[in-house]
């Protein structure tokens, strides 16, 4: 970590918005957060979230350890919801409703919205079951060819079925880390998401399966909408359309990534993504 | 749009629930029933006998026609076999603990801690053959005025059957005190046993003293040990040498005979069990709470 | 000097212990063995010590620890499933869990007292192996939760999070992906507590299991009689013949023990091997 070689400037330096930061023109926003606190016990982890969302591109959320964009992400299909003493302020709109509204159905919302973690996490049971068990509690399995074709469909997706088309019912557990990454995401799309969070998705793996985990990003963005948190700063540049920085639980700017990268409107955004701390 | 939630799987998964709760329960219901069927019967047996001849009564003859209340006799009865049994498994079990923790090389480890599982696996009834058939035999020739039933004997033996448990709580215990004490003590030149004497076993007081305490409540609620070897002569005594009679065994000796229920010899064991279960109970708080306070120290 | 003196000691203790066990075992073993046949093994007691058998023993002691189990099993898996899974920080959680510590801490006579209160007069079963059963299901019961619950914290919390990801609810993540991972810690958990429970002698007195039952339970009414309550007749008869009848029960007392022991120490090391794998 290179520590900066100014003083890194206080948080009231940092623009506030009170208006969601939108950083695309026309069309409704398919993620809205409107001023988003969260709480862990009395400990505040997000302060003032605001934020839009555009569908059918990739979204990078960046910022050094500690910054909050994984709690947020995590807000965004109440995964926080399993971690006891959590509390959340503040509203988070999917397609205009808001997901923390009374009487939301919290195991719909999580069909609705996927997620893929940073270390995988593959059941320990075969290649088909793990896609299949996505299938069956969403009521989405139907006759036994059709299950099995909606398995071939996401491993398709996901870039897998050449790899695992003969050994389908081995254990999941003895595909390589990339594999079973993959695995990860096409158990995700098998139950038809439109958005898919990624969590620091190749922060485990080695450059090639990174190289193909990014791959598979690009092409998946034509259908779904994706929210990727990455510590990896070439990563977000490589894959993302729009980037979002956090910072010590804030949003510092959120815009085109191409200009976050060559022109940021933030001195804090800047000294990041420069490399002067983090 | 966001579906609101749909009400006949949110029914099944809070039934669910509460069938799992409802289970969880039962372990509430049984303290409870304990506590109960104790207090109901204690208290039908106070209704007849009085509490003071109970507590401070020095003869114990229920089942006479002229019958005495007194549990002091057994409750000396418990009090010294236990003793005996404390002073056996108490340091034996400290410093066997001291030794597989600090000393032992894994080699002996892997020999002595299963064979001390065994120890404590083995059941009761089988360590009461061998205190009446074997221990009391041998102690009669290096004690010839030891008679066949005593407290000697079982005491010994139920010390030996509590020393493994000593030995892995006190264990335990110590090896909960961090590295950096023991590194401290060494780096001024302490040898292994100032070591474990004077810093580790010291940190480690709480730990230690909650596993003696756990053993003295064991060894306070053993009841088959003492039916077969102890006798069924109550009597207010600390000679470990005479038959004697323990509150758990005098609970095993009604329970063989024929009384009737709803007599008042039936209800003598239930005021038995109930200071049984109560001292027990206070042994074992005062345990947790330490064991608590230990944790605490070194979370 | 006294550090020589201190290991000197300490060693000396340990193998007074392990001289201990290896006396007693070999102590009935040359008591008991003589008396070991087939016959005694299938046949039934009788006033004359060398034609009495235990057959009605080993019976009775098998039906009440199936009792147990069947009883034991269900409510323990559901309460560990509910502390681990559902309850964690309530206040409630945490008194039911002080409670439970504090019963695995109770003399067993105890359970016995509640059992005799409860299942054989409140609720009227009587002296039967149901009650029995019971009585030794309440007494195992929180070793059951205390393992059953360990093995529910053994899976990784990344399983239940792919699961709830997916949209799972809190009992399909339970049912379909942590229990079948927990199933054998679960399973070694039980074979434990059954080990524990066929040895245990002072409840089932309390109860009432009569030391002169002659018979084989035929069915959960039944009177009964367990290994351990005819071992302990057996030593308190004066006769050196009845002395080595309760030394051949008690070696195959240990032999049934040993047996438990080892299928759940195999299945412990089956499903450590599955888990590395």
């Amino acid at each position: 970590m290179s520590t900066a070689a100014r003083a890194v400037p206080p948080l009231a330096a940092v623009a506030r918005r009170d208006e969601p930061a939108s950083a695309a023109t026309g069309g409704p926003a398919k993620i809205r957060a409107e001023q988003l606190d969260f709480y862990y016990g009395s400990k505040r982890a997000l302060h003032g979230i605001s934020l839009e969302i555009q569908p059918n591109v990739v979204t990078a959320f960046i910022g050094p350890s500690g910054c909050g964009k994984s709690t947020f992400l995590r807000t965004l299909n109440r995964m926080n919801d399993i971690i006891p003493g959590t509390r959340v302020e503040g509203r988070v709109l999917i397609d205009g409703d808001d997901i923390y509204g009374p009487g939301v159905d919290v195991v719909g919302l999580r069909r609705r919205v996927g997620m893929v973690f940073q270390k995988s996490n593959p059941f320990p049971k075969s290649i088909f079951e793990n896609i299949a068990y996505g299938l069956r509690i969403n009521d989405m399995a139907g006759s036994k060819s059709e299950l099995a074709g909606r398995v071939e469909e996401s491993l398709r997706q996901a870039a897998l079925w050449d790899e695992v088309k003969d050994r389908l019912h081995e254990s999941a557990l003895a595909l390589s880390g990339g594999q079973q990454q993959r695995l990860c995401i096409a158990r995700a799309l098998a139950i038809r998401p439109e958005i898919i969070l990624m969590d620091e998705p190749a922060s485990a793996l080695d450059p090639i399966a990174t190289q193909r985990i990014e791959e598979l990003v690009y092409d998946l963005k034509r259908a779904y909408t994706i929210v990727i948190v990455t510590h990896n700063m070439q990563q977000a540049a490589r894959v993302s359309d729009y980037t979002a920085f956090f910072w010590l639980g804030s949003l510092v700017e959120y815009d085109r990534t191409d200009r976050i990268f060559t022109a940021p409107s933030q001195k804090l955004t800047e000294d990041y993504v420069t490399g002067r701390f983090g | 749009m966001i579906a609101t939630t749909t009400k006949a799987p949110r029914r099944v998964e809070s039934l669910i629930e509460w069938g799992l709760f409802v289970c969880a329960l039962v372990s509430v219901g049984t303290t409870a029933g304990i506590i109960v069927i104790l207090a109901v019967e204690t208290w039908e047996f106070f209704r007849t006998v009085s509490p003071l001849e109970f507590l401070t009564g020095t003869e114990w003859t229920p089942l006479f026609a002229a019958p005495r209340f007194g549990v002091l006799p057994l409750v000396a009865g418990t009090t010294l076999v236990s003793g005996i049994a404390m002073l056996v498994a108490l340091p034996a079990g400290l410093l066997s603990a001291i030794y597989l923790s600090e000393y032992a090389s894994p080699g002996l480890r892997r020999i002595v801690k299963p064979t001390l599982e065994i120890l404590a696996g083995v059941p009761t009834v089988v360590y009461g053959y061998f205190a009446l058939l074997f221990v009391t035999p041998l102690l009669q020739r290096l004690l010839p005025g030891l008679s066949g039933f005593n407290a000697l004997s079982p005491g010994i033996v139920m010390g030996i059957m509590i020393l493994p448990l000593v030995c892995s709580l006190s264990e335990d215990a110590m090896q909960g005190v961090p590295r950096g004490l023991r590194e401290g003590s060494y780096a001024l030149g302490a040898t292994k046993m100032q070591t474990s004497l004077r810093v580790v076993v010291p940190a480690a007081f709480s730990g230690i003293t909650a596993a003696f305490i756990l053993a003295v409540s064991r060894a306070v609620g053993e009841t088959m040990i003492v039916a077969i070897a102890a006798g069924q002569q109550p009597r207010l005594t600390l000679d470990p040498t005479v038959p004697i009679e323990t509150m758990t065994a005098y609970i095993v000796q009604v329970s063989l005979g024929d009384t009737p229920q709803g007599t008042l010899e039936y209800r003598t064991i239930f005021a038995v069990g109930m200071m049984l279960f109560l001292g027990t109970f206070v042994l074992n708080l005062a345990s947790a709470w330490l064991r608590e306070r230990y944790r605490e120290e070194y979370a | 000097m006294k550090e020589l003196a201190f290991r000197v000691v300490a060693l000396t203790v340990l193998f007074v212990a392990l001289a201990a066990l290896a006396a007693l075992l070999v102590d009935i073993g040359v008591d008991g063995a003589g008396r070991l046949s087939w016959d005694f093994l299938t046949g039934f007691p009788s006033r004359r010590a060398a034609n009495s058998g235990i057959w009605h023993a080993i019976s009775g002691s098998i039906f009440v620890i199936g009792v147990t189990g069947v009883l034991a099993v269900p409510v323990g898996v559901a309460a560990a499933i509910y502390l681990e899974e559902y309850g964690t920080r309530s206040k409630m959680a945490r008194l039911i869990e002080v409670n439970i510590t504090n019963l695995a801490a109770v003399p067993s006579i105890i359970y016995g007292l509640l059992g005799l209160g409860l299942f054989v007069r409140a609720l009227g079963l009587g002296r039967s192996v149901l009650a029995g059963g019971a009585t030794l299901a309440l007494l195992v019961l929180p070793v059951v939760i205390l393992s059953t619950r360990e093995s529910l914290r053994a899976v990784p919390k990344s399983i239940r999070e792919g699961s709830y990801a997916l949209g799972a609810t809190t009992w399909q993540t339970i049912w379909h992906q942590v229990l079948p991972m927990a199933l054998p810690g679960i399973l070694t958990g039980l074979i434990l507590a059954l080990s524990r429970a066929i040895g245990e002698t002072a409840p089932l007195i309390t109860i009432g299991a009569v030391t002169f039952v002659t018979f084989a339970p035929q069915s959960l009414s039944s009177a009964f009689t367990v290994l351990p309550i005819q071992i302990f007749n057996w030593v308190s008869r004066p006769q050196a013949d009845f002395q080595a009848n309760a030394a051949a029960a008690i070696i195959v007392l240990l032999a049934l023990l040993l047996t438990m022991n080892a299928v759940a120490v195999w299945l412990r090391d089956r499903y450590q091997k599955e888990r590395q794998a």
